[in-house]
């Protein structure tokens, strides 16, 4: 369709102008919006891809959960630019040296005849009824079964793990237990005096 | 979709004469929707002042029109002429592009809500996922917004706000599984229609945990009361929003009307069978609307109950009843449910 190729090149624009972006904001918490933005527009074009349910699930966990906390952590941060600006020349060598070994291999796997236009040609667009979610979990829960249950597995054991390195006990720490507070009574806190009524004394004391 | 909006007085010459151009009843049927949305949110300014005020034995306002009923356009005229200040200090790309954040994923996601068997805009085929994942960016304008005012006040809202609706995102979407799991369809059009049959077929009787986990996670994702620390009048003056005046006030205030109304929408389409009859059989689209419009009020009733009878929950409150009660609550009832369905011949029970 001749609507998809406008379509694909604004999201696409949008994507690597957020990119930059996000390594040239000089404030951090731009930065991250600008992320989000990137992380927005790779979600539209996984849908152009015919891939809504990961499109909808890039943007579920990392737009909604995952950039939500980066946000509120460096909004709390208090960064001094000059400070950081001071020692980039110092990591310029190592990281150009990983940079360029990053272009290579990427080069290498993408210049590749496996990955070339004709290697991967467009697969046949799929029926307006077709659910790309169920397809999805027929593969995961029948032939990757044992990958994905491995997944979940070290996932579980990461939030185990982070928990475990975290929490620690403070002394200063108040903590409240609401079932305790839910089971007070009134004698516990109040204590009636009956006393006799007197009569008023009369003028001073 | 959406031909009865051609039966609308000024909408049907331009039906017939593009009766086949799919993108102009695409932008007819976005129209309709944000009027709809509109007049909703007008009729919910006025009825919650009126409703609240009865409540708490007070007249509400009574001025403005007979009854009081142009009260809601008063006070919008109010808004609009009203000046936009832009503290000093704050960011001002930022500090106006946070309302727009907020508004635009709550009228977004109204695109994919089924309003009958075929009164829907885009029956999308992940149209429940769509919903949660625009749920879940209207947190940004609220994050922006305290943070691009460069006030105390607003941030502490900020973080109270986010923070809270990160926490009840988690309950509502496993509350959501639950339903996923009964209809087998993450298409809101094939949920509702899992439902038909009459009221025993609605999933608030199966679900009837998860019913009540997800519409109290919903009333705290649009920070209304009880849970409306994000605001807390009486500790941060009006939390995230205090620094805003005039029409980026009302865009605040307008998301989060159709926020609720979209709660009670999702609410009604998930659990009370949406547009289908109590009695069972088919409806007329008409008699549809109106039920699914009888059964939407009855939430909206409740969100301005709860307003005008429970008093404000405190935050370590609200953070324990997100993580430690309705979470577990959810998780033993999905549990419960996969056991059911997989291991026993009673799976029937919950579809």
């Amino acid at each position: 369709m001749d609507l998809q190729l406008p379509i694909f090149y604004f999201f696409a624009t949008i994507l690597v102008a957020a990119a930059s972006l996000v390594v040239t904001l000089r404030n951090p918490v731009k930065a991250a919006l600008a992320l989000v933005l990137a992380f927005f527009s790779a979600a539209c074009l996984w849908v152009l891809l015919e891939a809504e349910f990961l499109g909808i699930v890039l943007l579920l966990v990392y737009v909604g959960a995952v950039m939500v906390l980066f946000l509120f952590v460096v909004m709390m941060l208090d960064i001094n630019i000059a400070q950081l600006r001071s020692g980039f020349g110092e990591y310029l060598p190592i990281g150009g040296i990983v940079a360029a070994l990053m272009l290579l291999e990427m080069v290498l796997v993408l210049g590749a005849s496996g990955f070339d236009l004709q290697g991967m040609p467009n697969p046949a667009p799929q029926p307006a009824d077709y659910s790309n979610t169920r397809a999805l979990g027929m593969l995961v829960y029948t032939d990757y079964v044992y990958p994905f249950e491995l997944a979940a597995v070290v996932l579980l054991v990461s939030i185990v793990a982070a928990i475990a390195l975290t929490l620690r006990k403070r002394k200063d720490t108040r903590y409240q237990n609401p079932a305790e507070q839910m089971a007070v009574r009134r004698d516990d806190r109040v204590r009636l005096v009956k006393m006799p009524s007197e009569a008023k004394r009369e003028s001073g004391r | 979709m959406f031909d009865w909006a051609c039966t609308l007085p000024l909408a049907g010459w331009a039906c017939d004469l593009y009766a086949e151009q799919r993108l102009l009843r695409i932008g007819l049927g976005i129209i309709v929707l944000v009027v709809f949305c509109i007049l909703m949110v007008l009729i919910m300014v006025y009825a919650e002042r009126r409703l609240v005020g009865f409540m708490q034995l007070r007249k509400g306002p009574n001025r403005v029109g007979p009854f009081g009923l142009l009260q809601a356009i008063a006070d919008t005229i109010k808004l609009l002429i009203k000046e936009v200040i832009v503290p000093t200090n704050a960011s001002p790309i930022l500090f106006l592009l946070a309302p727009i954040l907020v508004l635009a994923p709550a009228l977004a996601a109204w695109a994919v809500v089924p309003f009958g068997d075929q009164l829907v805009l885009a029956d999308v085929d992940a149209s429940l996922l769509y919903i949660l994942a625009l749920a879940s960016m209207g947190v940004y304008g609220v994050i922006i917004a305290g943070w691009a005012s460069n006030s105390k006040y607003a941030f502490l809202g900020a973080m109270r706000s986010a923070a809270q609706i990160v926490a009840y995102e988690i309950a509502m979407g496993f509350a959501l599984v639950g339903v996923l799991m009964a209809a087998g369809s993450l298409n809101l059009r094939e949920i509702v229609l899992a439902q038909s049959g009459g009221i025993h077929q609605w999933y608030i009787w199966p679900l009837l945990p998860l019913f009540f986990v997800y519409f109290i996670a919903g009333v705290a994702e649009t920070n209304r009361a009880p849970f409306d620390v994000a605001e807390g009048e009486s500790e941060i003056v009006a939390g995230f929003h205090v620094e805003y005046s005039g029409i980026s006030f009302a865009l605040f205030f307008f998301a989060e009307y159709v926020n609720m109304v979209m709660i009670a929408a999702l609410s009604t389409l998930m659990f009370l069978g949406g547009w289908q009859s109590p009695f069972g059989g088919e409806v007329t689209p008409a008699i549809g609307v109106i039920l699914f419009f009888g059964k939407m009020s009855f939430f909206l009733f409740c969100f301005m109950w709860f307003r005008a009878t429970f008093p404000r929950y405190r935050y370590d409150q609200i953070m324990r009843l997100g993580w430690k009660v309705f979470i577990p609550v959810t998780l033993v009832w999905i549990g419960l449910m996969g056991g059911v369905m997989f291991f026993t011949p009673y799976g029937y029970v919950f579809h």
